[in-house]
């Protein structure tokens, strides 16, 4: 159980920028996630920290060790990090027990014993022991791979896309499982995958990654209701952006009506002051900023419906031609083509300049 | 990688001497190869190729099918009998069939005493050359084209049928030019171990490269001529070689069909009688009437035979093959731990150079290493007279150290396939898991590595083992005095025409041959999942 401290960390091979200047603080105890897309430099960040990749600039610290910084690393024998693969990585020739107890090949044998015990107990897996990983299913031999990096009481747990071996329903319960899992063992863990449900059934703090960066480093709930950029915005969650123009520091009018809030429209040069009025401005819409009301004099016309059992996740087509999304209960069952009632209910407005 | 090199130049040496050769020309000896025996040696080597190549071709192409897309009774041990051939050398199977075919043998002595019938063909002729080679050979076509039809046959199939075709013709157009590469492949290593091989030809005086390379050496005590016969015996090589690479980077693995089981056809109860009775009596001439013909013969003379000599042989090739097969296993897990820690291009390309000697012959290995371990020797003896005083006629020439060699650059693809593959298995995140536990290199290699590793290191040491057990010309040329194995024993008796007293070391030798196809199967079967 440690801090891990990400200072201004930068990778490149062979002279391509793999991670630009990356930079968070996972606090004690914490699950933090890096979310994105392939190829944006989560694992590469991952290897770093794990220490199997050099870094170029900048530092790592864990528990306040610099673990890394420029031409110089500490083994990752001697990290005492935990790591999870994606392909879990386990020994085929040894049996679910030896697998949890290799890296506690120091200790005594009772305490050894003692250790494995009780992590097969906490991952649910005493009856199969004795058994070889291939005698497992994929959610067992994950759970067996989460065990094996928790056993020597590791400073940070790694974990590389765990589920993406696993199918969707398996996915899910085991992302909880697994937070509490971690949350009991009191370890700090950094998760890397691509998959924005996985990233907030797990982590308390996620890090959006896009080429090589931190495009923003915060809790599930923010980045969702209150993304800093449009990568962020489109990349979390459902949504749509709409024209908009700003009347003034916490107002703006879009073809709806007008928002009311803090308008977070960043400010150029010349001032605030000349940017606040008539500003135009793309404002994030969420399907659950639109609320399906047959009373409502405002209507849009309901161009595509997706039935996800207990609501309908409309496309519908603004009279000006925009398009938005709403999350309407399953019961509201309307026709493609037909012109449905809608009103805003938005409690953070979102809010980016036009380019 | 400095170390690779060194095993790749290894390969080379034999090659670059016999080429070297070239420089010192005896003009009589050549003049009397290029009139007398080149001629005749080119074309029965030609004709020896081109009978095997459609033999092989037939047979193992035919039963792969079979095998692995039909359904007939028996399917399923054929499906692994039909590779037991491969325990059966080449030389022994011809001595059986001359036994047993010959005009003295049982078989025409009944009809001419029974049935009044002469004029069976003559078992001792380039056919007979080819049929008995062909038997032993097929399996190498066989196990290659098996897989690569159940791998792929079946779907490629299918879409065939989908399309239109009858499955003759999906066959035809489909299947078969799909696996070509695989099969070719096959063809190529069936090829190579003809044109290496030394004791057949020897037993049927079908005079080609290998035997007249032996006689250079023995009879004429020329080296150059020797040396001058090996190199145009690579060049025959070298086309295989190319045509088997060339083959071998086409080959694109499909994915395992699971269900390919289901997918088999079902034969009419006449076809699968007409399949049942063709890979039964394939397996019948190339292994069960061979395997009972030598156990006949053998107990005929095991109270004579068996004396203390005899397990002096036993022990010498035991001896040899052990030693062999421990220093190719070796060699192999350096060979691949190179290439595992320095992955490239030019890595790949030493590796390929490495495994090349599989495809020389023995007894050009021979004469290849020899040459410069003699002129070695010589330099060495005469530094030691100068220095030190040193009397003696030979330092390494009469010792194992040519042997080993030779045996070391001839099997040491067939230890390196399967431990490079078992390294291969062992994925880069094992090795990082195990790190992140704790464990150093050395750790990684005991604790990690060698457990992993150690079905491919049984199984690549088993193969050497048999291989080098087998081995006939290389033994024959280059042992030490006093060193007779049982493969020489054979090579002794067969040349004065004792097929009942060369059953014995051959039945040796097929047994301690069969346990590694037993071991191979039975570990296909089991793989882990």
């Amino acid at each position: 159980m440690a801090e891990l401290i990400l200072d201004s960390v930068s990778q490149s091979y062979a002279k391509r920028q793999i991670i630009a200047d990356l930079t968070f603080t996972l606090p004690e105890g914490a699950i933090g996630c890096l979310l994105g897309p392939s190829g944006c430099g989560k694992t590469t960040a991952l290897r770093c920290i794990s220490g199997f990749e050099p870094i170029q600039s900048g530092e790592i610290r864990i528990g306040g060790e610099v673990v890394s910084r420029p031409g110089w690393m500490l083994a990752a024998e001697k990290r005492r990090i935990g790591m999870v693969f994606q392909d879990y990585a386990l020994f085929p020739h040894l049996s679910v027990a030896d697998n949890v107890g290799f890296g506690l090949r120091n200790d005594a044998r009772a305490a050894r014993q003692a250790r494995i015990d009780e992590l097969l107990v906490l991952v649910g897996l005493s009856a199969h022991a004795d058994q070889y990983p291939h005698q497992l299913s994929g959610g067992q031999q994950q759970r067996v791979a989460l065990a094996r990096a928790l056993a020597p009481r590791p400073r940070l747990i790694l974990m590389d896309e765990p589920f993406s071996n696993l199918d969707v329903e398996l996915r899910e319960r085991l992302s909880l499982e697994v937070r509490d899992i971690l949350k009991r063992e009191a370890t700090t863990a950094l998760i890397v995958t691509h998959d924005q449900h996985e990233a907030f059934a797990l982590a308390d703090w996620v890090g959006v990654m896009h080429q090589g960066r931190i495009q923003q480093w915060d809790t599930p709930y923010n980045l969702y209701h209150e993304p800093g950029n449009r990568f962020v915005a489109d990349f979390v969650g459902q949504g749509a952006l709409v024209p908009g123009e700003v009347i003034n520091d916490h107002q703006v009018e879009i073809e709806l009506g007008v928002l009311e809030g803090h308008i977070p429209v960043e400010c150029d040069a010349s001032g605030c002051e000349h940017c606040v009025r008539n500003c135009h401005v793309d404002v994030l819409l969420r399907p659950d900023d639109i609320i399906h009301d047959d009373d409502s004099l405002l209507l849009a016309e309901v161009e595509n419906k997706a039935f996800r059992g207990a609501d309908f996740l409309y496309t519908l087509k603004l009279p000006s031609g925009q398009h938005a999304l709403s999350l309407v209960p399953s019961h509201h069952n309307h026709a493609i083509g037909e012109k449905i009632g809608i009103k805003l209910a938005v409690d953070h407005v979102v809010a980016f300049r036009r380019e | 990688m400095l170390f690779a090199l060194a095993v790749a130049a290894l390969v080379l040496v034999p090659v670059a001497v016999t080429f070297s050769s070239f420089a010192q020309v005896e003009g009589d000896i050549l003049a009397h190869l290029t009139e007398f025996v080149l001629p005749e040696l080119v074309g029965n080597t030609l004709w020896l190729v081109l009978g095997v190549a459609v033999g092989v071709g037939v047979l193992g192409v035919s039963l792969a099918w079979l095998t692995a897309m039909c359904e007939f009774p028996g399917r399923r041990l054929f499906d692994w009998a039909l590779l037991l051939p491969l325990a059966l050398p080449a030389y022994v199977t011809a001595f059986v069939a001359i036994g047993l075919l010959d005009f003295t043998g049982p078989l025409q002595t009944w009809l001419r005493e029974g049935w009044g019938l002469t004029g069976l063909p003559e078992i001792r002729s380039r056919g007979g050359v080819i049929l008995v080679m062909s038997l032993a050979l097929y399996p190498y076509v066989y196990l290659i084209a098996k897989n690569a039809f159940a791998t792929q046959g079946a779907i490629a199939l299918e879409a065939a049928q989908s399309l239109g075709l009858s499955r003759t013709q999906g066959f035809f157009r489909v299947a078969l030019p799909m696996a070509r590469p695989w099969i070719a492949a096959g063809m190529m290593l069936a090829l190579m171990e003809t044109l290496a091989d030394f004791g057949t030809m020897a037993i049927f005086n079908y005079d080609t490269f290998t035997t007249a390379i032996y006689k250079a050496w023995y009879s004429l005590f020329s080296l150059p001529a020797a040396a001058q016969l090996a190199s145009i015996l690579i060049l025959f090589v070298l086309v295989a070689v190319v045509f088997e690479q060339r083959s071998r980077t086409r080959m694109r693995y499909g994915t395992v069909g699971r269900s390919a089981a289901s997918r088999r056809i079902k034969l009419s109860p006449a076809l699968a009688g007409l399949a049942l009775l063709y890979a039964g009596a394939v397996l019948a001439v190339a292994f069960l009437i061979p395997i009972t013909q030598l156990a006949l013969w053998t107990r005929d003379v095991i109270a004579d035979d068996l004396d203390s000599r005899y397990w002096a042989f036993a022990w010498h090739s035991v001896l040899l093959a052990g030693m062999g097969a421990l220093m190719v296993v070796a060699m192999a897990l350096l060979l691949a731990y190179a290439g595992r820690q320095r992955p490239g291009t030019v890595m790949m390309w030493v590796q390929r150079l490495a495994t090349l000697g599989y495809a020389f012959p023995g007894a050009v290995l021979a004469v290849g290493l020899f040459i410069p371990v003699a002129a070695l020797d010589n330099w060495l003896i005469d530094t030691g007279r100068a220095w030190f005083g040193f009397d003696g006629s030979e330092i390494l020439k009469g010792t194992l150290l040519v042997m080993l060699l030779a045996y070391l650059v001839r099997f040491l693809a067939v230890g390196f396939g399967p431990i490079d593959s078992g390294l291969h298995r062992i994925t880069r995140n094992v090795d990082e898991a195990a790190r992140n536990l704790g464990t150093g290199a050395a750790g990684l290699l005991t604790r990690i590595h060698l457990p992993m590793l150690r079905a491919s290191l049984l199984t690549a040491g088993a193969l050497a083992f048999v291989d080098i057990m087998k081995e006939m010309p290389i033994t024959l040329m280059t042992r030490p005095f006093g060193w007779d194995t049982l493969a020489v024993r054979v090579f002794e008796m067969t040349a004065e025409g004792e097929w009942e007293r060369a059953a014995l070391p051959s039945l040796a030798i097929v047994v301690a041959g069969i346990i590694p196809i037993i071991l191979m199967t039975w570990r296909g079967a089991h793989s882990h999942g």
